[in-house]
């Protein structure tokens, strides 16, 4: 059976060429990708993650609100009990926020730039880790 | 992409072949490109290009609290600028207020947040508003923040007939591919009809619209797409306006204005701005029958930057900026926005934002490009090229109409296909290497990425705008809050109504950014966009 993706924009910003070119990509790599589009509430992302039982949660934000929403999204799916689905972010982020995205607790993060097929291995490394345990 | 023979067929970025050079055969006829200030204006709006008035030097800023963003546009002013450009924050775009629990993180983050009349007056303390030009990038909650703008002008004494600027207002690309939607399309464009209607009669120096296909073009379309796009969605806010039969594109037309990304593709660019301004000027007077040239003039604004900017080697940004300055000016834009070099990391410093205003102004006063309109006019490739760019954007423009015009083509979410092709397009393009980008994937380095700062949202900031609009709450008359809305929400049930000045007077009754919302919700529902990757 394929991972399984979500995809999805949380916050108010509509920037979504980003997002939609990696679900795309992640389609093409065989991935089942599930994705809500943008203006999604941290608390829906989490409810679906848990209710359509997905490998990975990938958030894309440009807005500058990558630390807040990054932790109100993993906030939201630890309280919905999916707490081991692991959490990605990508978007506008300066390398000083890396750090502060994984305390806030995203295991992954790709700052503009970053090319699809480092995401896409990342993707595979992931899901084949969630297999495993 | 090879051709028959096996040869490489060069192409412009938006796949328009391209021979090897040019000559007096591929001139178009005379009549297409009669003098500067000529219909249908190929060439330019006006005989003196330039000379006649520069372009306006428009520097997208805004964030934080009013009081941080009235200091900076107060800056701006000193240093030169000529007009300013404000930029609202998301929660302000979608229709919330700063103290809904949904949007704490994203109060004055991408810009400012004005959530009652009290911080457009701050946002414009004194700065006199009938010296300055004012653009709002605005579009679901546009004609909100016009409400607030006629009424700040008020209060300072300043009668709504000598109020300039435009409000972005363009509610059709934001289904598409900018996001700040609220309302379906067939109530928005009314209320932006009736925002078209209100300038006319209003606030005549006020551009009611600023069509803007600078959002499809980030979110990946090609640079003839963007502009049949725009185009189309023009076409679509002239058809609502005449079609109520109250007003003649002569009255309002002249208040419509456009706005695009330029990017990497030089002579493509000054061919769709050519092509642009003679493709919109017949299509005022072939399919509304103007009367009055000014209202065939394609009066158009710019950003040079956006997605034409790359993270590796940022700092070639600032010269991929340039050439995208000089090509817009080439190309015979009225006013620009030229991007600072660190935007794909960050909020731009004041640094940064100072480096691009000052690109601009040495394009303008020092390298001369500005002495003589349309100088490529003439130019074997750029007018032919013109004419193979405006053939494009006829062919997209067509296409389009079959699906039904651009309300179909939205609601369908053919338009979100077509662009997310073109972007996909794009990415493989950038990754085998066939689209060369210095420092991508050519030239590449390994160096470490500049450092830059994130932009620390200053929580004080956020927590006075929070005191000052529960201060608001507190002062303003109840009954006079509870009258204006209820008399906005009959309105809204009525189309016949021209719902501006219910909302200028629930603007000076201190209603708030989303009370008004919530209200024209009640009525209209709410837009859900089509999911397509």
């Amino acid at each position: 059976m394929p991972a399984r993706v979500l995809v999805a924009k949380p916050g108010l910003d509509g920037h979504d060429r980003g997002a939609k070119l990696v679900a795309r990509v992640l389609r093409d790599a065989g991935f089942e990708v599930v994705y809500l589009g943008i203006r999604q509430r941290p608390v829906e992302i989490a409810a679906i993650a848990v209710q359509e039982d997905v490998d990975v949660v990938g958030l894309s934000i440009l807005s500058g609100a990558h630390v807040a929403l990054t932790r109100k999204t993993h906030d939201a799916m630890v309280a919905a009990g999916g707490d081991d689905i692991p959490l990605v972010v990508g978007g506008t982020i300066p390398q000083s926020d890396v750090p502060k995205l994984r305390a806030a607790g995203a295991v992954e993060v790709y700052p503009t730039g970053t090319p699809l097929e480092q995401i896409v291995a990342s993707m595979n490394e992931l899901t084949a880790a969630a297999e495993r345990s | 992409m090879p051709g028959q023979d096996g040869e490489r067929i060069v192409t412009s970025e938006s796949g328009i072949p391209l021979k090897p050079h040019y000559g007096p055969d591929d001139l178009p006829p005379a009549a297409d490109v009669p003098d500067p200030g000529v219909f249908p204006f190929t060439r330019g709006n006006f005989p003196t290009g330039y000379q006649g008035r520069l372009w306006t030097l428009r520097q997208y800023s805004g964030f934080g609290t009013a009081e941080e963003s009235n200091e900076r546009y107060r800056y701006l002013l000193a240093q030169g600028g000529t007009g300013l450009s404000v930029a609202l924050d998301l929660p302000t775009q979608c229709g919330y207020d700063s103290d809904h629990p949904d949007v704490e993180e994203e109060v004055g983050r991408v810009g400012v947040a004005i959530d009652t009349l009290a911080d457009a007056e701050l946002l414009f303390d004194q700065i006199p508003l009938d010296q300055v030009s004012t653009s709002f990038t605005i579009n679901g909650t546009a004609a909100i923040l016009l409400a607030f703008y006629v009424a700040a002008g008020e209060k300072q004494g300043v009668d709504r007939a000598k109020l300039r600027g435009t409000i972005q207002n363009d509610i059709l690309k934001e289904y598409v591919s900018r996001g700040t939607w609220i309302w379906p399309p067939r109530p928005s464009l009314r209320l932006i009809a009736d925002t078209i209607e209100f300038c006319a009669t209003d606030v005549p120096k006020f551009n009611a619209i600023s069509v803007a296909g600078a959002h499809f073009r980030d979110a990946g379309a090609n640079a003839a797409q963007e502009m049949a796009f725009t185009l189309m969605d023009g076409v679509t806010y002239c058809d609502e306006v005449v079609s109520r039969g109250r007003m003649t594109i002569d009255e309002f037309a002249p208040q419509v204005s456009f706005f695009f990304y330029t990017h990497g593709d030089f002579f493509e660019e000054i061919a769709k701005y050519r092509a642009g301004r003679r493709r919109w000027a017949r299509i005022v007077k072939e399919r509304y029958g103007a009367k009055n040239e000014k209202s065939c003039m394609f009066r158009v604004g710019c950003v040079a930057g956006g997605a034409s900017l790359y993270a590796p080697q940022a700092h070639n940004n600032i010269v991929r900026v340039a050439y995208e300055a000089l090509a817009s000016v080439l190309g015979g834009v009225q006013s620009m926005f030229t991007a600072a070099w660190d935007e794909p990391f960050a909020l731009p410093t004041e640094e940064s934002t100072t480096l691009a205003l000052r690109t601009q102004q040495v394009l303008a006063y020092e390298t001369g490009v500005a002495k003589v309109a349309d100088p490529l006019g003439g130019s074997y490739y750029v007018e032919a090229l013109t004419d193979a760019m405006e053939a494009k954007v006829i062919e997209i423009m067509d296409d389009l109409e079959r699906q039904g015009g651009m309300v179909e083509a939205v609601e369908k979410g053919y338009l979100h296909s077509l662009i997310a092709d073109e972007a996909f397009r794009i990415a493989q393009a950038l990754d085998s290497g066939a689209r060369p980008v210095v420092g991508v994937n050519k030239f590449v380095t390994d160096d470490a990425a500049p450092e830059v700062e994130g932009f620390e949202l200053n929580e004080k900031g956020r927590l006075r705008q929070l005191e000052r609009l529960a201060e608001v709450k507190r002062s303003r008359s109840g009954a006079d809050v509870t009258a204006t809305l209820r008399a906005l929400e009959s309105a809204a049930a009525n189309d016949s109504v021209n719902l501006m000045p219910l909302l200028v007077d629930c603007a000076k009754a201190y209603c708030t950014v989303g009370e008004m919302v919530d209200v024209l919700k009640n009525q209209w529902g709410e837009f859900s966009q089509p999911v397509v990757f």
